[in-house]
């Protein structure tokens, strides 16, 4: 496959980015995104020019590193994978394929595709926990029943691999799929109804503190989602925030 | 509690529940028109002449309108902020509905249309009874209707109106359930609804106005 390439460069957070143009020829169609960048950086650095920085670690769609908007989607026009898990057969040999970084305020670029997203990491820090006594006399887990139904649901969420394709993918730059996937995969078990009330309360505050916009309901975050969290995550965060407020 | 993204949500989406109930209402009365002059006179003079409607609910009602429209735009701004530096290539399209992205521009369209339409009924009625004081008379609403009617641009001008009020219907009755919190077995069952009333109440509206201009010529 012979391919042009536009990719969002940017030599630093504090530099003006652009968008340039690279040819790529001979791309198997059995290459995986990142492989082509990988081919792509080997061809640009023998020309003497810098290769293109891009988030990856485990190549295999679990560590939600990877985040390229590749031809306007998130992760590309595959359904239910990461970039990483993408292949170059969704592409056409003569296609023109648009990278850029995932964008939203609370994401800012540090250099060419990769973004900061540790806003995600400080929402986590404000609530996104069990506080569990370790004295030793510690409750075995397993000797608390859950309902299967409830289990299934907290299992779906977390899931989440906090890749921020929810972020990128909305036009309101919203991080509630995200921060209600936390949220639900404790409010739904018994260990995390302890602190359910601070923990809605405080990671909404520091979501909106982060500077993420509304959710208006769109559903985008929902279909661009590589692990398929679902919206009933974020109706469950409101009723969750709802209840909290007239409690706190 | 106001001041979080989720409690503007639900304040707009509540206003939206609101706005809707209003708009069952008025679509009911309004239709009567269509099946009986005096029954249409009758409930109209009701609604302008009762104390609780004119003075509780109608400031309710304009409350309940300025507050949706305001917090929209509210909305609205912080969610542009949120991204300063927009993609070359965003594929909208591919992953939500046209509608459910364009629920800003569909807005301003019906605030443009709420313009004309006090223009129309709402200054004029205040003026009959509040400014000039003229003598009450039960039987004016129909033939004041018809009148407003005759002309076909102003027929053209609320069917696109409520062409937009069907969009924003379409995705705003639905999506404010969402954000109410529910999400469950009866959401297939709120969003059939949705699509029902999306389509029944602006087209029977479009209808009533294409039969009054009909039937004032």
């Amino acid at each position: 496959m012979n391919l042009t390439l536009k990719i969002w460069r940017q030599a630093n957070a504090a530099a003006k980015g652009n968008i340039e143009t690279y040819p790529i020829s001979d791309v198997s169609p059995d290459m995986s995104f990142l492989e082509m960048m990988d081919v792509l950086n080997e061809e640009l650095m023998v020309k003497g020019i810098d290769p293109v920085a891009f988030d990856h670690d485990c190549r295999e769609g679990i560590c939600g590193m990877c985040s390229m908007f590749i031809n306007g989607e998130a992760h590309g026009p595959d359904r239910l994978v990461t970039t990483c898990q993408l292949h170059m057969r969704k592409f056409n040999d003569g296609d023109t394929i648009t990278i850029e970084p995932f964008r939203a305020n609370a994401f800012p670029v540090i250099k060419d595709l990769t973004v900061d997203r540790s806003a995600f990491d400080r929402i986590q820090q404000a609530g996104g926990f069990v506080s569990v006594n370790t004295s030793g006399n510690t409750q075995d887990a397993n000797s608390i029943p859950i309902d299967k139904h409830d289990a299934d649901k907290a299992f779906d969420a977390a899931i989440c691999i906090g890749c921020g394709a929810c972020v990128a993918s909305c036009k309101n730059a919203s991080a509630m799929l995200f921060v209600s996937a936390k949220v639900s995969q404790y409010a739904l078990l018994p260990q995390g109804k302890i602190e359910a009330t601070d923990r809605v309360l405080n990671m909404v505050k520091q979501m909106d503190d982060e500077g993420f916009g509304n959710c208006t309901n769109t559903g985008a975050c929902e279909v661009e989602c590589p692990k398929g969290i679902s919206l009933e995550n974020i109706a469950r965060m409101n009723r969750e925030y709802y209840s909290a407020s007239l409690e706190g | 509690m106001i001041s979080s993204s989720i409690a503007r949500k639900l304040a707009m989406a509540l206003s939206g529940v609101f706005l809707v109930l209003f708009l069952g209402q008025h679509f009911t009365i309004n239709m009567t028109s269509v099946i009986s002059e005096k029954t249409f006179n009758s409930i109209s003079h009701f609604m302008g002449s009762n104390p609780l409607v004119q003075f509780v609910l109608q400031p309710i009602l304009i409350f309940g309108v300025l507050f949706h429209f305001i917090m929209g735009f509210v909305l609205e701004i912080k969610n542009r902020k949120s991204r300063s530096i927009k993609y070359t290539a965003f594929n909208g399209a591919a992953n939500a509905s046209w509608v459910s992205r364009n629920m800003i521009f569909s807005g301003i369209v019906i605030l443009s249309f709420l313009g004309l339409h006090f223009y129309d009924f709402w200054f004029p009625e205040i003026n009959y009874k509040y400014i000039e004081f003229l003598p009450e008379n039960p039987n004016r609403y129909y033939e004041e209707l018809v009148h407003k009617f005759h002309d076909p641009i102003k027929v053209i001008l609320y069917s696109v109106s409520f062409f937009f009020l069907a969009l924003h219907l379409y995705h705003g009755f639905a999506s404010s359930f969402q954000t109410i919190g529910v999400n469950n077995k009866f959401s297939k069952s709120i969003k059939l609804f949705t699509v029902a009333f999306s389509i029944v109440v602006p087209l029977g509206f479009v209808f009533i106005a294409v039969f009054h201009h009909l039937n004032g010529q």
